[in-house]
């Protein structure tokens, strides 16, 4: 059974054309792998789906621009990979 | 269709927030500036603005399924086929289904048909934000009005 990081992994070199092995769980999806808004999209649905969440992006952007979060929580993959977590679990709670 | 003012829908035939389905109408005219250069002689309408019908349609459906709280803008085509050529004068319906509602995004299949013929079809992705200001909102809402979305529809209905 794959982990979550292999998921979003193989989601996001599937998507964004990313080579799976450049592709690693301190992977910053913005910083490191150059990842766009647009293709964040792409993304975000790909893991809705796949896990049957909704990912709240517009809230973690707002506590991002708003000073109460950094990108490093959210779109570190390792990071995103627990938040993800987190909202498999509250669904099924 | 008001070509010049960018309007592509006549008119909402259909809409099921319970299904996530909208169908509108869209007539051609039979003249425009457009055909002039699309092509000389042989006037067809063009496959881009066929998509923007099917986006268009597509930010109704999204734009009832969220009670006109906010408004939805095209951010990416994938997988558009033009089957066929529409001419001028032809009536064309266009259906969007929501496959998905994300935090900030929609995603549809949307796909026309006319004379029972599959013309495009194309998933499409809108960006759904709040109304960037309240005179857009205003025109939204009566434009909505003239094509007959029917805000009032009970939420499954």
């Amino acid at each position: 059974m794959s982990t979550t990081y292999d998921t979003i992994a193989n989601i996001i070199a599937e998507t964004c054309d990313i080579p799976r092995d450049s592709i690693t769980p301190e992977s910053h999806a913005i910083n490191d792998l150059g990842i766009d808004s647009l293709d964040f999209l792409d993304i975000a649905f790909a893991i809705d789906k796949a896990f049957g969440i909704k990912l709240p992006l517009e809230q973690w952007t707002q506590e991002v621009n708003d000073g109460k979060a950094t990108t490093d929580q959210y779109f570190v993959l390792k990071n995103l990979s627990a938040r993800i977590d987190e909202l498999v679990a509250a669904k099924g709670a | 269709m008001r070509l010049e003012y960018f309007q592509l829908i006549d008119r909402i035939v259909d809409l099921s927030l319970a299904d996530r389905k909208i169908c509108s109408e869209a007539t051609v005219p039979t003249a425009s500036t457009i055909f002039e250069g699309h092509f000389p002689g042989y006037p067809l309408m063009p496959g881009v603005l066929l998509i923007e019908a099917m986006a268009q349609t597509s930010g109704w459906l999204v734009i009832a399924a969220n009670r006109f709280e906010r408004v939805p803008f095209l951010a990416s085509v994938k997988e558009a086929k033009l089957r066929t050529f529409v001419t001028p004068g032809e009536v064309l319906s266009v259906e969007a289904q929501l496959m998905h509602e994300g935090s900030g995004y929609a995603v549809t299949k949307a796909k026309i048909v006319a004379k029972g013929k599959p013309v495009c079809d194309a998933t499409l992705t809108l960006r759904v934000m709040d109304f960037p200001n309240a005179e857009m909102e205003t025109e939204m809402r009566k434009l909505a009005s003239r094509i007959g979305l029917a805000l009032e529809a009970p939420v499954n209905g």
